[in-house]
Order: structure tokens, then C-alpha cells, then sequence
């Protein structure tokens, strides 16, 4: 069965020149950079070559402020731990209700442990309320932290307008870029924001590599302890390959960035109107113009979540949802709770993400088979004809 | 990814007996939105009182509709008191299994069988169909789950953690605030298992104070000497047993609570509700 993928916020495709350029380092250049001879040693070189591929996509203006990681989930980890380990004296934390679970589940498990969190609201439409953020701001406060993009909807924070205020306050502003690096312009030249997470996974590059960006001059705390690598920010010995294809990674989306902006956000539309078009009692959630554009958060009332994604399945298409069934736990998608999403809607949220490999064909054979599957799980809902218990 | 069964996956993309009986001798509906899953079950009886027809509509994920698809298959044809005995178990078991999260659709089955028999019982038809009646205490607030009905699924399933409460009622599955109470009613319930199966075999003295010997050689001591304490069975004088306590525990201040609260706890739970400990200096 052809495989139609529309989950490229869960992961993407490595591209293929990504997958060529890291091969050598597994089968010839295997060494380890911090030899002193050559094989190994000399490696130090293209991996700097990634670097200065990495800091462009993002416009860092030196490699020195790139920190090689497993991933998002640790960058997010480093920069909010080290910000804390680096600035003992502070207690408080601030982030948004409708972070990642990288940054959510590890700012809860600090509270746990003694720190003051703030969770900065959101309005229905996913737009951070910048007003309480700035007056959440205290002395005491460590640290801010604010996704650039949201996982689940798309929508993208005020960044510049929280960065601008973080820096007037002068406390530390980290923001999980990890959604947003790839696919909308970053220029921390411009944008005056102190640390920023990506992950190599959601760029068409590697799983199990990414970066966290940490501006000259930010106190910082390494998170993981060793040797003297990554400039003593982060020990462990480099993941060649990893970096080598991140490198490729962020070249190829800094060359693509036109095309994700204009052919991926047509295919999005063109999906998003379709099923609008052709489905009755359906909403988009999420601002849809501060939005990726590649994401669409459709919610089909009435009907559940996980089962419109089986019926998908069974055709080969790949979506997501922030339904409850789907993630093992009883509530629905924290996000769509934050943004007040009815609860007639909530249940029955589809995410579909695109990428520069979709096909309007692929979207057009989506839009013919969604109407059947919603009908078919609405005929099965009892709540059509009457309202329980609301 | 759910691990489901060749068989969920059936009933699920093809579930039997969808839909709803207009003229029905029996309408019940449970669940609601903002659970996530609700299911409304109507059926119609032959003239010797057996199940002739019976449909269902669902809210909820593939296990929801597949558990709904599975029950009206197991109770067509059957008398009232037939389908009442059929457990929230038989339903997973006819299935091939559920992944152990999910176990709780198939109790909502149950629960609509349960509302569409009473529905008919009272002969109020489908007009005046009611939904759940809540009875008792609600023990999870966020799911409106009763006392009763965690009981219920502790008692069927032998449910041994908050984990699988959860799993079979939804009860603690949000906000958390009722995991001390869930755990309370498994207490009750193991404590209540254990007495019935005491009461089964009726003990002589000798098997009595056999049983009580092995309980102190065996889970007792060993805990206790952990802590470089020990004791000592000195007398058993009908449901009172005399210990002495010694190494660290001689001198021990929590000594008191190790007496009442681990010694005779222990004893009440492996041999008898009744059995009090004293302890001999």
C-alpha cells in the first residue's frame, strides 16, 4: 500500500542527499575527532562544516554558539536546567500552557521540586497572552520559556515581542524552536532571544541529533557532564554521522525555505478548504494566519479522534491527534483544553502535517476518502440525534 | 500504537448491529462528551422474552466501537438474565484481549446493557429513558465515577492498582485527586477476598496455630530482622497470641506500632480477622 504521510510534525523523511552525506562516517571516516592523529582527529573540520551550516540556517553569527545534543527533548533540557544550575539564587520559572511535553513535564517535575512555575495562558485562538507574561516577570524569575511553534496547531508565539521584553527585563529567554527551525525564517541576529532548541528529526535530518542554540555571553550550566567536548557544554563523544547529516539538514531547508513557504502552505490550503468544503461540523484550531504552513488542526465534531486515524490507516494515510484515546492518557490534548476547544470538538481533532516530498495528488486521494470515513463514524456516534450529558 | 487484535480491527471497521431500534422494549445510554465516549443501546424482545434485536451507536475510539459491536453479537438471543450475567470480561475475552488502558470501553458496554435492562424492567419505555442514575459516593469527580462502580470493577476484574482502576473505570485516569481513595477501596476489597476465603476453610486449633507460626517464620521475622530486630512466638491462647520482641526492636521507641500496626495487621489479614497480638516482656 503507498503510504501518504501528513505526520511530519511527529518526524519526516531524512532526505536522501542528507542520507548520503552521513554514510562515508559510518563505513570510512568513523573516527573519533578528539584523537591526535589524523583519521580520527581531522574530523573536527567537517564537523565545524556542519556547524557553520547549522548557525546559518538560523543566523547565528558564530559556530561557537551552537551546542550539539541528542535532540530537542535535551536541548530543551539543557537550557532550562543550566539557566537554573547557572543562576541558583533564582526560583521561578515561566513558560506557556501549551508546551511541549519536553518543556511541560519538566518544568511540573521542578515545581515538584520547590521552583515557582508560571504557566502564561492562552485565548481561544492559541495566542499567547504577552500582557501576562509581562507581568508574570519577577526578580526572582530564572528563566522564560516559550515554544516559537506549536506541535499541535501550528501557531506560532509573538517571539520577537516576548524576546524584546525578556531582554528589557534581562532575564534569560530560551524558546523550543524544534517545530519552527526549517520551516519559517529564524534570525537570532534580529530576534534577541538567549538560547533556542532544535532537532534534526523535524528538518528532514536524522533522529537522535539536535541543537541548542546558547548566545555569547548567557550563564549557563552544562546538563551533561564529561569530557571537553562541545567547548566543556556538553560532554559525550560527537555523533559524527548525526552532525554531519543535521549539517545537510539545515543546508537543504535554508535552500527549500521559499518552497516550504509558498508550495507547502497551497498543498495545506488546498486540504484544510477541501475537507471544510466537503465535511459539515468541522473547525480549524488555531490562529490560521499566525500558523506554520505546513500544519492544519481540524476537529470533526462528535465523533473520536483515534478512530478517524484507524479508518486513515487503512488507506495509508499518516495523521495525528491530540485526542485522548490516542495518547493512552483520559484527557483530551492539553493544548486544545488550554485554548477552551469544546469539548464536542476536542475528542475529534486531527492534525495533518505536510512537507516539501507531499503531492497535490496525495492531498487530492485525502479529500476523496475523509467525507466516507467521518460519515461512516458519525453514523455510528449516538450524539447526532441527541445531546448527553453535557 | 495500540496493539489490538485482528478481531477489535473487525469489529471495529465492521461493526455489527449498528444503529437504533425505533419502537424498543429496552433504551440505554451511557457516558457522555466530555468523557470522550458515550454509547446508547436499544433492544427488542421475542415472545419467549429472548433478546431478538438489539443495536448501538457509539462515541469513542476503535475499542469503544468494537467492545459495543461485540456485545450486541453476545447478548442477541439471550434472556434478560442470560445477558445481565455477561461481564465486561467476556466482552474483552471475545475480543481477543484488550490493551489493558482501554479496558474500560468495554465496561461501558456493559453499563448501557445494564441502563437498557432496568429501562424495560421499569416499563417506562424509550421516552422516559434515563441516563446513569449516580449512587453513592462519586469517588472521581473529573469522570463521575462511583464508589460502586470501582468496586464492581475491582471485584470482577481482581484489580490490584490505581493503574487498573484507571484502565477499567477511567476513576483517577485526570486530575489524580482520588488515587488515596481508589487505593482505599483495593484495600477493602483485598481485605474482604482474603476473610472470604478464610471463612471457606474452617481451621482446627493445630491448623490455626500451624498457619500462625508460618505467618511469623515466614513474612514477620524475615521484615523485622531487616531491621535487626526479631521476635519470639511464646503462647497462643485462642485468637490471642503472645509474642516477645527482641534484638533492636527490644529497644525500639516505634516498637508499639510495630506491634499493632505490621505484627497483628499481618496475623489479622493471613489468619483471621480476630486474632489480637500481645506482647510479653
Amino acid at each position: 500500500m503507498k503510504i501518504v504521510y501528513l505526520d511530519n510534525n511527529a518526524t519526516t523523511m531524512p532526505a536522501k542527499e542528507v542520507v548520503e552525506a552521513m554514510l562515508p562516517y559510518y563505513t570510512e571516516r568513523w573516527g573519533n575527532p578528539s584523537s591526535m592523529h589524523t583519521f580520527g582527529g581531522s574530523l573536527i573540520k567537517d564537523i565545524e562544516g556542519a556547524r557553520e551550516k547549522i548557525a546559518a540556517l538560523i543566523g547565528a553569527k558564530r559556530t561557537s554558539e551552537i551546542v550539539i545534543t541528542s535532540g530537542g527533548t535535551e536541548s530543551d533540557n539543557a537550557a532550562i536546567m543550566g539557566t537554573l544550575l547557572a543562576n541558583p539564587e533564582k526560583r521561578h520559572i515561566i513558560t506557556t500552557k501549551v508546551e511541549h511535553a519536553a518543556v511541560r513535564n519538566l518544568c511540573h517535575s521542578l515545581e515538584k521540586r520547590g521552583y515557582r512555575l508560571t504557566e502564561i495562558d492562552v485565548d481561544s485562538e492559541g495566542m499567547l497572552d504577552v500582557d501576562g507574561l509581562k507581568k508574570a516577570i519577577t526578580p526572582d524569575t530564572a528563566i522564560v520559556s516559550v515554544m516559537w511553534a506549536n506541535n499541535e496547531t501550528g501557531v506560532i508565539s509573538p517571539i520577537e515581542e516576548v524576546a524584546e521584553i525578556c531582554k528589557e527585563k534581562g532575564v534569560v529567554f530560551h524558546t523550543d524552536a524544534v517545530q519552527a527551525v526549517g520551516k519559517v525564517e529564524i534570525d537570532v541576529e534580529k530576534v534577541p532571544v538567549d538560547m533556542l532548541s532544535a532537532s534534526g528529526h523535524k528538518l528532514h535530518g536524522p533522529k537522535g541529533i539536535g541543537f541548542l542554540y546558547i548566545r555569547r555571553g548567557t550563564k549557563f550550566y552544562p546538563f551533561i557532564i564529561g569530557g571537553h567536548h562541545e567547548m566543556g557544554r556538553r560532554g559525550g563523544t560527537e555523533n559524527v554521522p548525526g552532525i554531519i547529516g543535521l549539517g545537510k539538514a539545515c543546508e537543504l531547508a535554508r535552500n527549500e525555505m521559499e518552497k516550504e513557504k509558498i508550495f507547502v502552505k497551497e498543498l495545506r490550503d488546498r486540504l484544510e478548504e477541501g475537507i471544510i468544503k466537503s465535511i459539515p461540523n468541522t473547525r480549524i484550531n488555531g490562529n490560521r494566519e499566525k500558523r506554520l504552513p505546513n500544519t492544519t488542526n481540524i476537529s470533526f465534531e462528535n465523533i473520536e479522534g483515534e478512530a478517524i486515524l484507524l479508518m486513515l490507516n487503512e488507506f495509508g494515510i499518516c495523521a495525528s491527534s491530540g485526542s485522548a484515546c490516542t495518547s493512552g492518557s483520559l484527557e483530551p490534548s492539553h493544548v486544545l483544553k488550554a485554548m477552551n476547544v469544546p469539548f464536542s470538538m476536542a475528542h475529534g481533532s486531527i492534525r495533518f502535517s505536510l512537507s516539501r516530498y507531499n503531492t497535490q495528488d496525495e492531498i487530492d486521494f485525502v479529500l476523496e476518502k475523509m467525507p466516507a470515513i467521518i460519515n461512516r463514524l458519525r453514523e455510528i456516534s449516538p450524539l447526532n440525534s441527541s445531546q448527553l450529558g453535557m | 500504537m495500540w496493539n489490538y487484535s485482528e478481531k477489535v480491527m473487525d469489529h471495529f471497521l465492521h461493526p455489527r448491529n449498528v444503529g437504533e431500534i425505533e419502537d424498543p422494549d429496552g433504551f440505554g445510554e451511557v457516558g457522555s462528551l466530555a468523557c470522550g465516549d458515550a454509547l446508547r443501546l436499544t433492544f427488542k424482545l421475542d415472545e419467549s422474552k429472548r433478546i431478538k434485536e438489539v443495536k448501538f451507536k457509539t462515541f469513542g475510539c476503535a475499542s469503544a466501537i468494537a467492545s459495543s459491536s461485540a456485545l450486541t453479537e453476545l447478548i442477541k438471543g439471550k434472556t434478560l438474565e442470560e445477558a445481565e450475567k455477561i461481564t465486561n470480561k467476556d466482552i474483552a475475552d471475545y475480543l481477543g484481549g484488550l490493551p489493558e488502558a482501554k479496558t474500560h470501553c468495554s465496561v461501558m458496554g456493559r453499563e448501557a446493557l445494564i441502563e437498557a435492562i432496568k429501562n424495560y424492567r421499569s416499563g417506562k419505555g424509550k421516552a422516559q429513558g434515563e441516563k446513569k442514575v449516580i449512587e453513592g459516593e462519586v469517588v472521581c469527580k473529573c469522570f463521575g465515577v462511583t464508589e460502586k462502580e470501582i468496586l464492581e470493577a475491582i471485584r470482577t476484574n481482581d484489580l490490584h492498582t490505581v493503574e487498573q482502576v484507571t484502565n477499567y473505570t477511567k476513576a483517577g485516569g485526570a486530575c489524580g485527586s482520588c488515587h488515596p481513595r481508589i487505593r482505599e477501596l483495593i484495600k477493602k476489597v483485598e481485605l474482604e477476598e482474603a476473610a472470604k476465603e478464610r471463612q471457606g476453610k474452617h481451621m482446627t486449633n493445630l491448623q490455626k496455630i500451624g498457619l500462625i507460626q508460618s505467618v511469623i517464620e515466614g513474612d514477620i521475622r524475615p521484615a523485622l530482622l531487616k531491621d535487626r530486630g526479631d521476635i519470639e512466638l511464646v503462647d497462643i491462647d485462642g485468637n490471642t497470641v503472645y509474642v516477645r520482641l527482641k534484638g533492636a526492636c527490644s529497644s525500639c521507641i516505634a516498637a508499639q506500632y510495630t506491634m499493632k500496626g505490621f505484627v497483628e495487621q499481618t496475623l489479622k489479614e493471613k489468619v483471621s480477622p480476630e486474632i489480637k497480638v500481645e506482647e510479653v516482656k
